[in-house]
């Protein structure tokens, strides 16, 4: 309870800043507009029904792109954590690969798919696969070799080790991946649509821009911000209902 | 007809790093017989634990032979269950379910049988009413009861125990003690214990193997003869008190041949 006041306490300070520099013209509106012309953009672009239409679109863009980078990304990474042959074969591409500036890529990316879903699927995959490949292997690493080894002794073989003890016991660490790098992943999405797109959050922010629309951009950016905050609690109280176990053992902590 | 069980002849472990090579176990001999209770007794260093990854078939000798009833081990079978130091349960399954974990391979048995069966091994071992709670709930005496709930329940015909009570205080050190001591009346499996307790392993072992560093080795063979319905109190006992004085001499001896090498 305390935290909680303490972290809404954080957000009334910034509010407080942003009316405080707005309401008394210290900064013009063209910079940054008021809280309440925020507020009478939302009210507006809800009434012709593009605000909730515009999350829809992005929201979808960002969910196929990520699960279809976690549906390869999984196994791959599992496969590097677990075993010195895959590493050494996926190694040199994941390594490589993942310092190409992905933004780098859009160009390419509109003359392969043009302006559609798929290349905003492409371009979160793509920013986000390799980084996922790379962190779940890591999560399966710091899986302890003594329970590993408690597989053996039981006579497990090496496949069934993988995938009852060491995905098992990575998982809440691979969970947590999953949500960092879903942040991540928004922000790919709206690099996507700032560029190439006719519909999304993205897009909404990059017209608004021609016409120097400031409180559709800072909409658009407090928007993304808070669905960001909202997808980030469900992936915390998923945590709580699948690994009941995780969660007491950071209790005794 | 091979009485022993278990009978290791001439191994050897040698470590090679592009250093240096180091010898952790030099011409290791010595049996288990069936519903024997062996010790491994020595310093950190001594090899006991290495030799028991061995017998476990986590690890595999440089040289000489290890036989089980006659068959080389050379990986993990479901003949030997293992304790470890670190209790190793898996965090995300309750009590029983760790239990019944080891007997996943059984795939003729079905789901209730491996309850009742997990529950059965849990009552053994003290731990009736916590069946259905996390390790992570569980204090290091409760992790290491269950720990052993599960090597016992694939009924092993023998078990390993690796400094089992090694990470417990002394009260719960001597519970378990006493716990082992009425579990293997039970099951008479036969069992390789690993320890640096001299008290435990005379209290627990039909026979002490006393272990030297650098090379490891063993240094002396005990065979101890207690009463087979001992309990805590034979500690204070004459003959209890002899066996530990020779293994504690044998351990001094070896501290002072260190001494001179140097």
């Amino acid at each position: 309870m305390r935290f909680k006041l303490i972290s809404v306490s954080g957000i009334i300070l910034v509010l407080a800043v942003w009316s405080f520099v707005t309401y008394t013209g210290m900064v013009g509106s063209l910079f940054l507009p008021t809280p309440t012309a925020v507020i009478l953009e939302a009210k507006k672009q809800v009434e012709d029904g593009i605000f909730f239409q515009d999350i829809w679109i992005s929201f979808y863009r960002i969910l196929i792109g990520f699960l279809l980078a976690t549906l390869f990304a999984l196994p791959i990474g599992v496969m590097m954590g677990t075993s010195k042959t895959w590493k050494a074969f996926w190694e040199p591409i994941v390594g490589f690969v993942r310092y190409m500036p992905v933004v780098a890529f859009i160009p390419m990316s509109i003359l392969w798919f043009g302006t559609s879903d798929m290349q905003k699927f492409f371009i979160i995959f793509f920013g986000v696969f390799f980084q996922q490949v790379i962190m779940v292997a890591d999560n399966c690493k710091t899986v302890k070799k003594s329970v590993v080894e408690v597989g053996l002794t039981l006579g497990l073989n090496r496949f069934e080790v993988i995938k009852d003890i060491v995905v098992k016991a990575a998982m809440p660490s691979i969970w947590d991946t999953l949500r960092t790098v879903w942040g991540w992943a928004w922000t790919y999405l709206v690099v996507a649509e700032l560029v190439a797109a006719t519909s999304g959050l993205g897009f909404r922010i990059m017209q608004a821009q021609r016409y120097l629309s400031t409180e559709t951009i800072i909409l658009g950016i407090l928007t993304i911000g808070l669905l960001g905050l909202i997808t980030d609690t469900i992936f915390g109280l998923l945590a709580k209902v699948m690994f009941p176990w995780h969660e007491k053992e950071k209790i005794n902590n | 007809m091979n009485e022993h069980l278990l009978t290791a002849t001439n191994i050897n472990r040698i470590f090679v790093s592009k250093q240096r090579s180091f010898t952790a176990l030099d011409n290791i001999n010595l049996t288990i017989g069936n519903h024997e209770f062996v010790s491994l007794l020595g310093p950190s260093g001594c090899g006991k634990s290495t030799f028991l990854r061995l017998v476990a078939g986590l690890d595999s000798a440089s040289s000489g032979s290890l036989q089980m009833n006659g068959n080389n081990l050379d990986k993990p079978g479901r003949d030997r269950g293992v304790v470890f130091q670190q209790y190793s349960l898996l965090p995300w399954l309750l009590a029983w379910q760790n239990v019944a974990f080891a007997l996943k391979k059984e795939k003729n048995m079905r789901a209730a049988e491996k309850k009742e069966l997990a529950y059965h091994f849990l009552d053994l071992v003290g731990l009736n009413g916590f069946e259905e709670i996390y390790p992570s709930q569980m204090s290091g005496g409760m992790q290491q009861r269950v720990a052993i709930a599960r090597a016992l329940v694939i009924k092993p015909p023998l078990l390993l125990m690796d400094e089992p009570f090694g990470a417990l205080d002394a009260q719960t050190r001597r519970d378990m003690q006493d716990l082992l001591v009425t579990i293997f009346k039970e099951t008479r499996s036969s069992v390789l214990f690993v320890t640096h307790d001299v008290d435990e392993a005379v209290y627990l072992s039909d026979r002490v193997y006393v272990m030297a560093t650098n090379p490891g080795r063993i240094a002396k063979q005990i065979d101890i003869h207690l009463s087979a319905d001992k309990d805590w109190s034979i500690q204070l006992s004459e003959p209890f008190i002899t066996y530990k004085k020779e293994i504690l001499m044998e351990l001094k001896k070896q501290k002072k041949n260190v001494h001179h090498s140097k």
